[in-house]
Formats: structure tokens, C-alpha cells, sequence
């Protein structure tokens, strides 16, 4: 039994797999509509997040499976003190498989210990969002129809922003890739990601404080928001919060064929106004991460 | 200064010099009944000066705790006033409740029964991380 903790769980061949499927579903759809028939997801969110709740659950009813669950801590047995282990034992008698939102970092790892069917990391705290990185890849795969040779720009949170981490740590197993890190100096990439990650492979990077001092050689730009729930200290989190704004006037030394995805959601670090711009990827890559979810199910279920 | 030998039990030796208190610690050393004796600032060949702790009755060591906290000690076994081993430490793969995660996000932090549990990541640079959150241990 399998289960997806974090991104490095699966090798690059099995990312390609997946990325493959899922290329298959979007063209294919139909092919895929009965696929998980009689199959259970609960969607256990002890922490409230509509879209990755929702993309999961859209994938499985669209693979023609059921889903049930909680989408906060407060409607669940934790409420009654019930621990993560417990509560996941209970729900593998019910469910074929769980994808899990723990504000807690480490949450799904007790999960694994217990649990009689696979698990996926739906967000841990600060820690991994694995299905978040495979929705990136995808879309990087979609957009520039490759994964090898880009130059990816990392703008806003990169201290705390663990889609960045997750992304870094994936896209460094692919060829020549390079990175722009794009922060203020209080939010800069931590040390063990640039040493254990990037240096021990050998990868380039530049970093910078300006967004558009580079913004001509990126092939992606990675927009992050500055999230206030990973600070401590409010003050930190308004004096940061504005520090990058992307609009119209910082693409104009960018190239055509630029990609700019985000995580969402986003709060003002893209301005409207680039939502029309045709290189704004960062809602067709809501809808990758449904296709992704989808070719993931299908995986862990080992259902063909 | 004279400490009498043992006759049956550990002298734990070549403890860095100042050490030998946060292994007492960690040992739960101050639990025994039997003669247990600390000795601080020998004189050493090797590194100057070394702490040496002599324990005076067979007990369980955790050796995964002076793996962790001192692995280049040594500790001779003592049976009827001889040495009859000497066991050399090497860093642990896995910590079990020697240490807990510092880290407030940690699902540990919430979960009071569960195993605080630390993996060997990097052996030449003696990193630890927890198992759930894969924060780093704080050096010892």
C-alpha cells in the first residue's frame, strides 16, 4: 500500500506516469468517467481550505467514485479530543482512501501508522503539500511542454511558502533547470533548501530583491503570497504582505512566452488586470490539479 | 584523587571534559541506588582533559543516549574487578524519546502520546530530524 506524503515519495519516472495519466484524462475524460465506481474518498480537512477539498472531491466524483468527510477540526472527533491515529483508523473502515488537511506538520505521518488504507498529504501545516507540487508540474509540463531547460522565477514567501520548497526539491531532479529567487531579505529561501537541495546538486540560482531585474530571462514566474497564518508576530506579516505586486508594467521586459502560475489564492500580489494577459497560467493550473488528483486516485488505488 | 575500582558494572570513559552531567541526566543516572561516581576534569593524553562516570551495579544503558549525545566515549564492561568488553558508540539511525521536537508545529506538540522520534539524516554532519515534521534537532 502506497501512500503520498511528500513530493520525493515518487520517483521522477512515476511524476511522469502520473503527469502522463493525467494528460490522458484531459484528453480522455470519458474513458475515466466509471473508473472509481463503488470506490470511497474521505476528505478529512481538519483545517478549513475550499480548493484542494474541493479538487479532490471533484476528481473523484469525476472518476465516477463517491466522497465523504469533514471540512473542519470542529465537526469532527478532534473537537472531542480524539487523536489523528484514531480518527484515521475509524475513517480507513469506511473509506477506500483518504486525502488528509492537518494544520499540524507531521499529521499525515501519524496517519500512515495507522491507517488501513492509502493516504495523501493534502497539506500539513507548513510542512508538504505534495498534490500542490504535481499540480505545478503538470502545469509546467502543459504550459512549456517540457520539464527540462527552464529558468524558473520564485517571487514573494520563500521562507515559509513550502509549495516553493516542494517545487525547488521537484524541479531539481529535472535537466538544467535554474532559479531565480526573487524575496525580501526576511523571507529569503532557508539555508537548508539552498544547501541540501540546490548546492548538492549542482543547480543555478541567483537571488535577488527585485522582481524585475530578471524578469527577461524567466520562463516561469512563480507568484507566492505572503500567508498570515505562518506568522507569529502580526507586525512581521503587514510590513511584508505588499512587498511584490505584479501587474502589466513589470511583464513588459518579460518574454512571450512567459508562464505565470500561483498557488492561489491570491489576496493583491497579482494584479487583476494580468488575469487577461494569455501568460497568466494560475487558473488553468486550478483545473491541472483536479486532472492530477484524478491520475493520483487512479494510482494509489492501483486501479489501471 | 582516588575513586575506589568497581567490581561489577560500567565505567563510562573518554567523556568530553564537562559532559558528564548531561549524560547523568539523560541516563536517569540520579534514579539508582547503587554507588555511582562523576568524575571531572581527568587528565588526559588524548584531549587534555576528560570526565569519566562509574557505575557500580549491571543496569540497562541506553546506549542510543551516549551514541547521540558523546559517540566517541567508550564503555568498559566490569565483571568481578575485570574489563571484560569495551563498547564502542556510533551515532543511532533513530532517536526514541531521548529528545522531543521543538518545533510548535509539530504534530508531536499536540499529540502527547506519541514517540518523539528523530532520524539520523546526515551522519557526517550529526543531523537529526523528526520523523513527523523533519525539523532539525538542535545539536547537543
Amino acid at each position: 500500500m502506497r501512500h503520498l506524503m511528500n513530493i520525493t515519495d515518487f520517483s521522477v519516472e512515476e511524476i511522469n506516469e502520473l503527469i502522463e495519466v493525467s494528460k490522458d484524462i484531459i484528453n480522455n475524460g470519458s474513458k475515466y468517467s466509471e473508473k472509481c465506481k463503488g470506490k470511497q474518498l474521505a476528505t478529512l480537512f481538519f483545517e478549513p481550505s475550499t480548493r484542494t477539498r474541493l479538487s479532490f472531491e471533484s476528481a473523484m466524483l469525476s472518476l465516477g467514485g463517491s466522497v465523504l468527510g469533514f471540512s473542519s477540526a470542529s465537526s469532527s472527533s478532534t473537537a472531542k479530543g480524539e487523536s489523528v491515529g484514531d480518527t484515521i483508523q475509524t475513517v480507513s473502515c469506511y473509506a477506500d482512501i483518504i486525502a488528509m488537511r492537518h494544520p499540524k506538520e507531521g499529521a499525515p505521518e501519524v496517519a500512515a501508522q495507522t491507517t488501513l488504507v492509502p493516504i495523501i498529504n493534502a497539506g500539513d501545516g507548513g510542512h508538504n503539500h505534495p498534490t500542490q507540487t504535481l499540480t505545478d508540474l503538470l502545469t509546467i509540463s502543459q504550459e512549456k511542454g517540457t520539464l527540462d531547460n527552464l529558468t524558473i522565477g520564485l517571487c514573494g514567501d520563500l521562507k515559509f511558502g513550502r509549495t516553493v520548497h516542494s517545487l525547488i526539491t521537484a524541479m531539481s531532479r529535472y535537466k538544467n533547470v535554474k532559479f531565480i529567487l526573487i524575496s525580501p531579505v526576511e523571507l529569503q529561501l532557508p539555508d537548508y533548501i539552498i544547501k541540501d537541495v540546490l548546492e548538492k546538486n549542482n543547480i543555478e540560482y541567483k537571488v535577488t530583491q527585485s522582481m524585475e531585474e530578471y524578469m527577461d530571462e524567466l520562463d516561469i514566474l512563480y507568484m507566492t503570497r505572503v500567508q498570515k497564518e505562518r506568522f507569529f508576530n502580526e507586525a512581521d506579516y503587514i510590513r511584508l504582505k505588499d512587498y511584490y505586486i505584479l501587474d502589466c508594467n513589470k511583464l513588459g521586459k518579460a518574454k512571450k512566452d512567459l508562464c505565470i502560475m500561483h498557488p492561489l489564492p491570491r489576496v493583491n500580489e497579482i494584479a487583476k488586470e494580468v488575469d487577461s494577459d494569455p501568460r497568466a497560467a494560475y487558473f488553468r493550473q486550478v483545473k491541472y490539479g483536479k486532472y492530477i488528483r484524478m491520475a493520483l486516485i487512479l494510482k494509489l488505488l492501483e486501479i489501471k | 584523587m582516588n575513586i575506589d575500582s568497581i567490581t561489577n558494572g560500567y565505567v563510562i570513559d573518554h567523556i568530553e571534559a564537562g559532559k558528564s552531567m548531561q549524560i547523568y541526566e539523560y541516563l536517569n543516572l540520579g534514579d539508582l541506588d547503587c554507588s555511582v561516581a562523576i568524575i571531572r576534569n581527568v587528565k588526559s593524553k588524548r584531549t587534555g582533559k576528560k570526565d569519566i562516570i562509574k557505575i557500580d551495579e549491571f543496569i540497562d544503558i541506553n546506549m542510543d543516549v551516549l551514541g547521540y549525545l558523546a559517540p566517541d566515549i567508550t564503555v568498559n564492561v566490569i565483571k568481578d574487578g575485570e574489563i571484560i568488553e569495551k563498547k564502542h558508540m556510533e551515532l543511532p539511525e533513530e532517536l526514541k524519546n531521548i529528545i522531543k521536537c521543538e518545533n510548535p508545529r509539530c504534530i508531536t506538540s499536540v499529540e502527547q502520546d506519541l514517540d518523539n522520534i528523530f532520524k539520523l539524516t546526515d551522519r557526517e554532519n550529526r543531523v537529526y530530524r523528526c520523523k513527523y515534521c523533519e525539523s532539525k534537532a538542535k545539536n547537543n
